[in-house]
């Protein structure tokens, strides 16, 4: 394998008397697309909080493009090329569709103390934030308010968020939580054509999905890496189906 | 000089951007209007002979300056400052404290002005904006009541009772300040740049950042801003233009006392900024001006003008959420449908 766009040594992480991470090493390949799949409180989202900073580890290292950003703030880490969607949709909802991805772009174009020019009319930043909405299928809603958007709309919203700020490694946690059959087909196929372009995580109980678009799949239960492998490999692991896929796939 | 080609460059933006046209235009043709009429005001109130007019619109002004930098916190960073007084009263005693020193030029003190709040903010910013929410309020205010303190125990320059100016600054040696006429329009002058610099401001890359850790402060530090370092940037620059109002108010009444810092003078600036309508910028000038006119209009009425003016404002604050701009527009739509 090449050298891992993330890697995951060992991280640990107590609530109280809780083991919400327990020892855990993952590494995830550029252009891979790892999904991380679990019963709830398996403590998928504290990981990929610890991934993303909000959430300090007590043990362990976190390497993003092999270099130790465990003890970064989420500011900095973004900095360094990661990008993340949230569980419970988090878009800035006094905005316009097209200026929540255009501030995704701004982040990572040049400074943001300008205080001169109208941020609206730079084509520096409208053109990729126009491009990233049409990629996820926004662009005849640039211009209503997020708060505005329906459901599967803001997931996409969220989605074109991450692409414009052109990451190294992709957070999705819970893309598709909440969305209807048809929303979660359309984010499927966006996912589709965006796999390869960069590495991405990805959290997700619906299964269909997982398997349809991961690379690698890892089994996280209490806290632990139960397996990870292919996902015909993770299917077929008695272990994995006795505690977890057994009955998600009845 | 930078009205026109604001207007200019609004226009084709709201074309291109395809945004709501009606709303681009009114924020392009209500504060003309707002400044038009305190361009013209000095005429009418010479035809009536009416001078106590230009020193009470001269007060206005000044206080929408002090209200525009708080609705610049207020309303585009959700920063609600209890405190903004001080910067008022450091503004003031700049150019008091100067004077009492025989330095009554407005090249050296105005700038003394705008660096003494500034740097207050400064330093008062980078503890208080590590709190949120309440705890920012109360810290706020905390600090405001220490230069209020502060000021009332400088003996030396008249403690509570304030210091008494001999005469208004002269700028470059001469004194302009001295016409009522000529200051008036100093202070228009002032008043236009300060909202056309917010206007700019809250436009920009930095006020794109700033509106939108308003919205979610978690998604922009996840997108990679550091929200802290963009907040205290704006509450420098929001403590400044509170000086910048300062100092003209220490020259407009020539005198300056530890009132001015008052915190009951803070919570006067929050209500002109929700009387107006938060987040609109000449909404705050709006409030400015109904505040104090109300309240020169009514005392002149009834000594018990309190009891009126009380629960107009609770009134108005309470169930118009968009304060007088909010029902400008909701008449305004109403007509429009009708």
């Amino acid at each position: 394998m090449a050298e891992p766009i993330l890697r995951l040594d060992g991280l640990t992480k107590q609530f109280g008397g809780l083991t919400v991470s327990d020892q855990v090493d993952l590494a995830i390949a550029p252009g891979e697309l790892h999904a991380v799949i679990g019963p709830n409180g398996a403590g998928k989202t504290t990981l990929i909080n610890q991934i993303s900073g909000l959430i300090e580890p007590d043990h362990g290292r976190i390497l993003l493009d092999g270099r130790d950003v465990t003890r970064l703030p989420p500011h900095r880490r973004a900095r360094l090329g990661l990008a993340r969607s949230f569980q419970i949709t988090s878009v800035l909802p006094g905005f316009s569709a097209l200026e929540n991805v255009a501030v995704a772009v701004q982040a990572r174009s040049g400074s943001s103390f300008r205080f001169f020019g109208d941020a609206a009319s730079e084509p520096a930043l409208q053109g990729p934030a126009r491009a990233a909405l049409a990629e996820v299928g926004l662009a005849d809603r640039a211009e209503v308010p997020a708060g505005h958007l329906s459901h599967g709309e803001k997931r996409a919203l969220e989605l074109a968020m991450a692409l414009a700020s052109e990451p190294k490694l992709l957070l999705l946690d819970e893309p598709m939580a909440g969305t209807g059959r048809e929303e979660t087909d359309r984010l499927v196929a966006v996912l589709q054509r965006l796999k390869g372009r960069f590495a991405m995580l990805l959290v997700e109980h619906d299964m269909t999905a997982v398997f349809a678009l991961a690379d690698r799949i890892s089994v996280l239960i209490y806290g632990r890496i139960l397996a990870s492998g292919p996902p015909a490999e993770v299917r077929a692991d008695p272990q994995v189906v006795a505690a977890y896929l057994g009955e998600e796939m009845e | 000089m930078h009205t026109p080609g604001e207007m200019q460059s609004a226009a084709p933006a709201a074309a291109e951007e395809g945004a709501p046209a009606p709303r681009r235009r009114r924020a392009v043709v209500l504060p003309a209007l707002l400044f038009a009429g305190l361009a013209l005001l000095p005429a009418a109130a010479l035809a009536l002979s009416a001078g106590y007019m230009l020193d009470l619109f001269t007060r206005v002004m000044i206080f929408s300056v002090a209200a525009l930098s708080l609705d610049l916190l207020i309303g585009y960073a959700a920063l609600v400052t209890f405190g903004q007084a001080a910067f008022l009263g450091l503004g003031a005693y700049a150019v008091g404290i100067l004077a009492a020193h025989g330095i009554t030029d407005a090249l050296v003190s105005l700038p003394v002005a705008l660096a003494v709040s500034g740097l207050f903010a400064l330093l008062t910013g980078l503890v208080c904006l590590r709190t949120k929410g309440v705890y920012f309020i109360m810290i706020t205010l905390a600090f405001g009541q220490m230069a209020f303190f502060t000021a009332a125990s400088l003996a030396p320059y008249g403690g509570d009772d304030g210091l008494t100016l001999a005469d208004r600054n002269t700028v470059a040696g001469l004194p302009l300040f001295d016409s009522p006429l000529a200051f008036y329009y100093v202070v228009l002058a002032c008043l236009v740049g300060a909202y056309l610099m917010c206007r700019t401001l809250v436009a920009s890359r930095f006020g794109r950042v700033l509106r939108g850790a308003k919205d979610n402060p978690v998604r922009m530090t996840t997108l990679g801003f550091r929200v802290y370092h963009f907040q205290l940037v704006a509450y420098v620059i929001a403590g400044m233009l509170s000086g910048l109002a300062g100092f003209l108010l220490g020259n407009a009444t020539e005198f300056v006392s530890p009132a001015y810092m008052s915190w009951q003078r803070s919570g006067e600036l929050i209500i002109m900024v929700l009387l107006g309508g938060m987040g609109t910028l000449h909404g705050a000038i709006l409030g400015a001006a109904t505040f104090l006119l109300l309240e020169e209009w009514l005392s002149a009425f009834t000594e018990h003008w309190k009891m009126i003016f009380g629960p107009f404002l609770v009134l108005i604050v309470v169930f118009v959420r968009g304060g007088l701009i909010g029902i400008g527009a909701a008449v305004g739509r109403r007509l429009f449908r009708g």
